[in-house]
């Protein structure tokens, strides 16, 4: 059956598809260099998006879906059918990606204005919004897989944008191997789920796990194994080092990418394989998620880079999310990734603003060394940029958790829900430690960073007159994003700001797990809205504590940052410096694996080049020489030579009796003509 | 009969010399002498198997055609033979070997 919601996603997926091959062939040769090519397109399938929004919201159907799917390769026994899954999650992700890549485009004009590589710079984001497409429309695992590296391409293109600077062409390459220690994960557990099960698509395997067909360890091993795919993307403990260099990037793609909605696709991921999840695989999940939320969150407090903050914020958050996976309210995840999406995307966009002004600032005064990413050179901002002010402290409320704005309202269920867990389980009870201490620090650090770069007195001399607000096309996603971190459009049609009960929660509910004896979704459900009210007032208590500390520090001046940090001793230079894991990867990881690749190369070359290789070249040598005599003087001399010498003795003899006198001839054939008759006679 | 073999022994040994005149001589006319003794040996081959066969007169009329033949061929071989001592100055033929290598 060929829905409309199928032929329109097929154009949402292969639209951008169109505009990268448009860019990446004639992009230089367009007028403005095709920059609206790439928009056009992209408006067309948030056109659409919106379209298929909309009537997912007029048919209200929590069980909503439309699948499609065709045999991609065909040998026999072995089938693979690939195929699109289209239901309320993928309508409402869709949405999310078309709107935020809407809003990158559009925001990337003024942004990128005169970069050398504009029309590439499209193309790629055309490339990555059609990937990122496929993984939302997968309804398998193995064309999700095939997207999933799309986008990690796409990803290292665009981070390696500025690939003449030296930390964004190492930022690049960092993530893109980062990624492949999750993607190997992600591909054995896809195959054990093919050897048990036969099949890539979704449905299938869920049936199959109901049906017993992989069960105990080796189900969670497998969903361990994909689960370390959405590590690797969703830049999760210990593979979250990644995403800060990833900031390397342009600032629109940091906010389309590294924030709304490729680390999403992690959690995307973890959302769609919830039911295949086996307990112990949803406790290794929780615990990632939350000790990332956690451990993220103290990074983020001591960055003095506007981009590393929001950075190790978006790891923070992702770690929220994951910990939502693993604690069984997954919807609360997807909530969350949906909220996150837009204050997310919006904060950077407002990084992004604030950054331009700077440079332009300093570029006015001929300042080529002052950083202008650095908070500490920032300040005072507040009137010069109002528009950036006012939508990012919408923002900055919503990831903070302040009620009345979109953060609060997921950030809630997902606390409410880990809450639930550890009341059931209480030995876990770290897992609303990390949920509620994150909270507390994640409204600390977004308000520095906010007081840092807005308020206070302008800390960079005589750059204050020269910051203007950014240019319409940057401040029009700012406007509209910022409004979009406000409750009421996540609660429609209820306007209760402390309630979560809205359009989503009808349409997103949760499916019973599909492995035998794990709770039912009514079961986790009932849990997390007993555990609701306390989560709330804990979260709100948790928020205002983070939100009072972080102004009686930057406004109030009431405590000293550098007092702090003395009298906090190692913790200050371990969140400094990210707990030193780049450097003792680098030790423990990088640098042996270097070292034992030379000791490999040694090998290679000194004793398998030199003595395998090239006594394989001598031994050839030597027995080619022997052959070669051997052709010469048996062959040759012999048997060749012989024939022709044996010819020639031969012509020799017999050329005697060509006498050339025809009575000899005829002599002859007279004596032919008698032996003739007398054999004839006998 | 026997007159028959007595013909046919005739002829054998007409054929026989002629053979032995063609194979031996050096004379280029004594040769073209024994291919002449040949032929009338099968021409008598002919009349006689026709008159003791009963063939009417077939092998009559093979004879006839054989000795018009047997003409030409002498006037074509007469000619050679000349041709042979215009180049060579003698009618030897053994010295008419050219041909060979």
């Amino acid at each position: 059956m060929a829905s409309i919601f199928i032929q329109y996603s097929l154009v949402v997926l292969f639209l951008p598809l169109v505009a990268f091959l448009i860019q990446i062939f004639f992009g230089k040769r367009l007028p403005r260099q095709g920059d609206w090519v790439s928009i056009g397109a992209i408006s067309i399938t948030l056109v659409l998006a919106i379209i298929m929004f909309v009537r997912m919201i007029i048919e209200y159907d929590p069980g909503f879906k439309h699948e499609a799917s065709f045999t991609w390769l065909d040998m026999g026994e072995f089938k693979i059918r690939l195929g699109f899954l289209v239901d309320n999650i993928t309508v409402i992700m869709l949405l999310v990606v078309a709107l935020i890549s809407t809003c990158t485009h559009i925001f990337s004009t003024q942004y990128l204005k005169g970069d050398i590589r504009y029309s590439r710079y499209f193309a790629y984001l055309g490339l990555f919004t059609f990937s990122m497409n496929g993984i939302v429309l997968a309804n398998n695992l193995m064309s999700m897989y095939m997207f999933w590296e799309l986008v990690g391409v796409s990803s290292y293109l665009l981070i390696g944008h500025w690939f003449e600077k030296e930390s964004a062409a190492n930022a690049s390459k960092k993530a893109f191997l980062t990624n492949r220690v999750g993607d190997i994960g992600f591909f054995i557990g896809i195959m054990i789920l093919y050897s048990a099960i036969g099949s890539f698509a979704f449905s299938d395997i869920f049936d199959g796990v109901a049906k017993g067909l992989i069960a105990g360890s080796t189900l969670t091993i497998a969903g361990v194994g994909l689960f370390m795919g959405a590590m690797g993307k969703s830049s999760q403990f210990p593979l979250h080092i990644w995403l800060p260099d990833a900031m390397e990037g342009p600032t629109p793609v940091s906010a389309l990418m590294h924030a709304a909605t490729m680390v999403a696709a992690g959690v995307y991921l973890s959302v769609r394989i919830f039911p295949i999840l086996t307990p112990d695989a949803l406790l290794v999940v929780a615990y990632i998620g939350g000790f990332t939320a956690f451990f993220a969150a103290t990074i983020a407090i001591t960055q003095s880079d506007i981009k590393k903050v929001l950075a190790y914020s978006t790891v923070s958050q992702l770690g929220y999310m994951i910990l939502a996976v693993g604690t069984g309210v997954y919807t609360a995840a997807f909530f969350h990734l949906l909220t996150h999406a837009m204050f997310k995307a919006n904060l950077f966009y407002g990084s992004g603003s604030v950054i331009h002004a700077m440079h332009h600032a300093l570029h006015e005064k001929h300042d080529h060394d002052t950083d202008p990413q650095d908070m500490h050179n920032m300040g005072g901002f507040k009137d010069k940029m109002p528009i950036t002010y006012w939508s990012m402290l919408l923002s900055t409320m919503a990831i903070a958790g302040v009620p009345l704005f979109s953060g609060f309202l997921s950030k809630d269920a997902i606390l409410a829900g880990t809450l639930s867990f550890a009341q059931h389980h209480p030995s876990h009870f770290l897992l609303p430690v990390f949920g509620f201490g994150a909270a507390a620090i994640t409204a600390f650090y977004m308000f520095r960073m906010m007081f840092l770069t807005f308020h206070g007195e302008p800390k960079t001399p005589g750059i204050i007159d020269n910051i203007h607000e950014s240019p319409k096309e940057m401040t029009g996603p700012l406007i509209l994003l910022g409004t979009l971190s406000v409750f009421v459009w996540y609660t429609l049609p209820y306007l209760n700001p402390i309630s979560t009960h809205g359009w989503f929660t009808d349409l997103v509910v949760p499916n019973d797990a599909a492995v035998p004896g794990n709770l039912t979704a009514k079961e986790i459900k009932a849990g997390a809205h007993h555990a609701h009210h306390l989560a709330m007032y804990l979260s709100i208590a948790v928020a205002t504590i983070g939100i009072f500390l972080s102004w009686l520090t930057y406004i109030k001046k009431g405590l000293s940052p550098e007092a702090w940090s003395k009298r906090s001793g190692f913790l200050y230079d371990w969140s400094l410096n990210k707990y030193y894991f780049d450097e003792n990867y680098n030790r423990y990881i990088y640098q042996p694996s270097l070292r034992l690749a030379d000791k490999i190369a040694w090998v290679d070359w000194e004793l398998y080049d030199k003595y395998f290789i090239n006594g394989f070249g001598r031994l050839t040598n030597w027995v080619s020489k022997i052959t070669g005599k051997f052709d010469f003087d048996v062959i040759d001399q012999i048997i060749v030579d012989g024939m022709g010498r044996i010819t020639a003795l031969a012509g020799r003899q017999l050329k005697t009796i060509q006498t050339g006198k025809l009575q000899n001839y005829l002599l002859y054939v007279t004596a032919g003509i008698i032996i003739l008759m007398v054999i004839q006679s006998f | 009969m026997d007159q028959l073999n007595n013909y046919l022994f005739i002829a054998a040994a007409l054929f026989s010399i002629g053979l032995f005149g063609v194979i031996t001589r050096r004379n280029g006319i004594a040769v073209l002498m024994g291919v002449e003794l040949i032929l009338n040996s099968a021409n008598l081959n002919f009349v006689a198997f026709s008159r003791f066969g009963g063939m009417n007169l077939d092998g009559h009329i093979f004879a006839l055609i054989v000795i018009v033949l047997a003409a030409a061929e002498a006037a074509v071989a007469l000619a050679i033979v000349i041709n042979i001592y215009n180049n060579l100055n003698t009618i030897n033929i053994d010295e008419a070997s050219s041909m060979r290598e």
